[in-house]
C-alpha cells in the first residue's frame, strides 16, 4: 500500500501567548512554538502500522515554507519513508481551497492507494481532505477512527459519529480519508530518532515543479479574506461560590437558572 | 432578501434540535429572508411543521434511484445540484459528522470557498466569526463567492421561532450514481444516550473521577439536567471513559448553555472544546486551578461532595 500523509506545521497552542500582528489581520508569528498539527501525526502512525502489516511506504508532504521541513522530519524520524516539501512564494496565503490545489497537484504526480489527513488543523477548518478528495474525484470519509484493510481494491473504515456511535464504510481505493485523534497511539519520537534522519534528502518543489497555475493559488487565488481578528478576553474569572455545600448549590441552581442555564 | 438553503440533520427520522440554530441563522438578520430546508430521502410531510416554525417556507426533499443515505458522496452532489436549482444565495450546515462529510466536498464541486465552525454567520456580508488556534484567536473571514458555504458550530447561535407557511418540495437531481462509499452499519459504542455536540447541558469528569463507575454519579446528575457526560483528555488517557466522550481540542467541541467541569483542572486544550459554552461551572479541590481563572462560577470543593449534593438539590 503506497501511503501519502499531508501534514501541517502550526503554533503550538500550549507553548505560545498569542498576539496580533500590528495590522492586526493575522498573529504575532514571530517567536512563536510550532510543532506537527497533533491530528497529522495520528495519520502518519496509521499509516506505519497499516504498512507494517500489508508492505509498502508511507510518504508525508506538506505545504510550507522552509522551516516546515523540520515537521516532514519529525514524521520521518517515526517511521515515514519519505518527505516532500511543497514551497513557493506563491503558495503563500492559501487558502483551503489554494491548499487542497497545490497537494492534488502532488498526489497526481504519484502513485497513491491512499491519501491521508488530520480531521482538522490550527484554523479548526476540517476541508482540505474533503476539497482535495472532490478535486481529485476520489471518495472520502471524515472522521476516521478505524481502517480494516482487508482487500486490495476496497477497505472498510470506521467514523466517529454522533452519541458514540461508529459508522462502518466501505469505501473503494484509491481514497482520502481524514484521521480522527483516538484511532491509534502515536509513537515518542526521540532526539535520536531524529538525528538520524537529519541528513536525508527532502526534495522542493516548487509551483512550476507541479504544474500549478500560480493565479489558482496563494493570495491570488485565496476567495477567503480575514476581515477582524481578535484575540478574546479572558473574561474576569469565576464568581466563587462560597459557605457550606447546601448553600453552594442553592447560590449556583439560582445563579444559573437566572441567566437560562437551566429550564 | 437573500435566498438561503440549510441541509437539515435527522436522527431516527426527528429534526435534530441543533439545526434550528442553523435555521434560525438563515433568516438573516432583517429576518425575511427566504429560507429553503434540504432533506434526503426523508418523510417531508412529517417534519414540515418543525422546520416551518423556524422559518423554512420550502421543505425541498432530495430523492434519489440510489441509496442516498448509506452514500456521503451521492449527497454532496445532490446537495450542489439542489444549491443551483434553488438558486441559493447561501448554503448552510452543521460542523458535525455529516456536515465535516460532506459540505468540503460541496465547496470543490461547486467550486466555492467555505467557512467552517462559524460561531455566527453574516448572510448579507458573506462573512463568518470562527474560532482558530483552539479558540485561542477568532477570526471573521469573508468569502469572495457565488453562494456562501458555511457550516455552522452546534448550539453556536440561539434557535428562535418564527413560524411560516411551508409547502414540500420533491428535486430528484440528475447527478451520476457511481458511489464508492458505502455506510454498511453503525455500531452502537455510545452509552450517552444524549449526543455531547447537541446536548443543551454538559457535566464533564475529569481525572479527578478515579474510576469509570464513579462516571455514574455524573450521570445521575446529568439525567436530572437533560445533560449529556463528558470527559477530558486526562480522564480518556487514564481509560476511565472512551475517546468519544472526549471535550477539547482533539476531542469534541461544545457549545451547551451550561458545562459543568468537575475536576478539570482547565488546561488550555481541554477549554478550546468548550469555551463558547453560555455558563461555565467548575468544581475543584484546588482553589488555584487554571479553571477557576476561565469560568463563570467556582466551586472550591470535592466533587464526590459537592456533585451527589447537586444532584440531591435537583430532584
Ligand atoms: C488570508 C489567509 C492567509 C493564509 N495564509 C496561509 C499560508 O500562507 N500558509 C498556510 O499554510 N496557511 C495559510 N492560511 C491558512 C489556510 O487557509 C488554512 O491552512 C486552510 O484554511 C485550512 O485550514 P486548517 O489549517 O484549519 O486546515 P484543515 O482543513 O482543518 O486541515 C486538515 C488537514 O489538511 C492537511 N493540511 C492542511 N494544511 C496543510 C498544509 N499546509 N500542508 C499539508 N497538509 C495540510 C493536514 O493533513 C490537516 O490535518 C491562510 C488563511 C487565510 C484566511
Ligand atoms: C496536543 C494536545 C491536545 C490535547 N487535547 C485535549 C482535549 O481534547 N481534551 C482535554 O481535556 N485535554 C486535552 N489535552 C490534555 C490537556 O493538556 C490536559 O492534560 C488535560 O485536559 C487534563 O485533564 P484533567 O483536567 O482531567 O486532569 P488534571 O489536569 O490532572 O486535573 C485534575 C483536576 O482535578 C482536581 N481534583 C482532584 N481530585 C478532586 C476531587 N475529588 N474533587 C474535585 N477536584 C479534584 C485537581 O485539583 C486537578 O485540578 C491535550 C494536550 C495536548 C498536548
Amino acid at each position: 500500500m503506497e501511503i501519502l500523509v499531508c501534514v501541517k506545521r502550526v503554533p503550538d497552542t500550549a507553548e505560545n501567548e498569542f498576539e496580533l500582528n500590528s495590522e492586526g489581520n493575522d498573529l504575532d508569528r514571530d517567536d512563536l512554538v510550532y510543532s506537527v498539527n497533533e491530528w497529522d501525526n495520528y495519520a502518519v502512525e496509521e499509516a506505519i502500522q497499516i504498512v507494517d502489516n500489508v508492505g509498502g511506504s508511507v510518504t508525508v508532504v506538506t505545504v510550507g515554507d522552509d522551516e516546515s521541513e523540520e515537521v516532514l522530519r519529525r514524521e520521518m524520524a517515526m517511521g515515514a519513508n519519505n518527505g516532500i516539501l511543497l514551497s513557493d512564494d506563491a503558495f503563500e496565503g492559501s487558502d483551503g481551497k489554494g491548499i487542497a490545489t497545490i497537494l492534488k497537484a502532488e498526489v497526481e504526480k504519484g502513485k497513491y492507494d491512499l491519501i491521508l489527513t488530520g480531521a482538522q488543523a490550527d484554523e479548526g477548518a476540517g476541508q482540505v481532505g474533503g476539497m482535495l478528495a472532490a478535486m481529485l474525484d476520489l471518495p472520502y470519509a471524515s472522521l476516521v477512527n478505524k481502517i480494516e484493510v482487508d482487500g486490495d481494491s476496497t477497505i472498510k473504515v470506521g467514523r466517529e459519529i454522533e452519541g458514540g456511535n461508529q459508522e462502518m464504510n466501505e469505501i473503494d481505493l484509491p481514497c482520502v480519508l481524514s484521521i480522527q485523534t483516538g484511532i491509534n497511539e502515536p509513537r515518542y519520537v526521540g532526539i535520536r530518532g531524529i538525528r538520524k534522519v537529519a541528513q536525508v534528502e527532502i526534495p522542493v518543489k516548487s509551483a512550476s515543479d507541479l504544474g500549478i497555475d500560480a493565479s489558482n493559488v496563494g493570495e491570488a487565488g485565496a476567495k477567503t479574506k480575514r476581515v477582524d481578528y481578535f484575540v478574546p478576553d479572558l473574561g474576569e474569572g469565576a464568581e466563587m461560590l462560597e459557605g457550606s455545600t447546601d448553600e453552594i448549590i442553592a447560590q449556583l441552581i439560582e445563579r444559573i437558572k437566572s441567566k437560562g442555564g437551566l429550564a | 432578501m437573500a435566498k438561503t438553503g440549510v441541509l437539515i440533520e435527522l436522527g431516527d427520522g426527528k429534526v435534530k434540535e441543533t439545526n434550528f440554530g442553523v435555521l434560525t441563522a438563515a433568516r438573516g438578520a432583517s429576518g425575511d429572508n427566504e429560507v429553503c430546508a434540504f432533506v434526503m430521502n426523508a418523510d417531508a410531510e412529517a417534519i414540515k411543521s418543525e422546520l416551518s416554525a423556524y422559518g423554512a417556507s420550502k421543505i425541498v426533499n432530495i430523492t434519489s434511484s440510489g441509496d442516498l443515505g448509506a452514500s456521503p458522496d451521492l449527497q454532496a452532489a445532490s446537495l450542489a445540484a439542489a444549491a443551483k436549482e434553488y438558486g441559493l444565495d447561501a448554503l448552510l450546515g452543521l460542523f458535525s459528522a455529516t456536515g465535516r462529510d460532506i459540505f468540503a466536498r460541496v465547496a470543490a464541486i461547486m467550486d466555492e470557498p467555505m467557512i467552517s465552525d462559524c460561531i455566527s454567520v453574516d448572510i448579507d456580508g458573506k462573512t463568518g466569526v470562527k474560532s482558530h488556534f483552539s479558540g485561542k484567536t477568532f477570526a471573521t473571514i469573508k468569502l469572495d463567492c457565488g453562494i456562501m458555504l458555511a457550516t455552522v458550530r452546534p448550539n453556536a447561535i440561539e434557535p428562535a421561532e418564527a413560524s411560516v407557511d411551508a409547502e414540500v418540495i420533491s428535486f430528484s437531481p440528475s447527478v451520476e450514481n457511481n458511489s464508492t462509499v458505502k455506510i454498511i452499519e453503525v455500531k452502537k459504542g455510545g452509552t450517552e444516550k444524549l449526543d455531547l455536540t447537541e446536548a443543551p447541558v454538559i457535566v464533564t469528569g475529569g481525572r479527578a473521577i478515579k474510576a469509570s463507575e464513579n462516571y455514574k454519579m455524573l450521570e445521575e446528575c446529568a439525567a436530572l439536567l437533560g445533560a449529556a457526560v463528558g470527559a477530558s483528555r486526562a480522564a480518556v488517557d487514564a481509560g476511565y471513559a472512551p475517546h468519544s466522550m472526549q471535550v477539547g481540542q482533539t476531542g469534541k467541541t461544545v457549545s451547551p448553555k451550561l458545562y459543568i467541569a468537575c475536576g478539570v483542572s482547565g488546561a488550555v486544550q481541554h477549554f478550546a472544546g468548550m469555551k463558547t459554552s453560555k455558563i461555565i461551572v467548575g468544581i475543584n479541590t484546588d482553589k488555584d486551578a487554571p479553571i477557576f481563572a476561565k469560568c463563570d462560577y467556582g466551586i472550591v470543593g470535592d466533587i464526590f461532595e459537592v456533585v451527589p449534593a447537586l444532584t440531591e438539590a435537583l430532584r
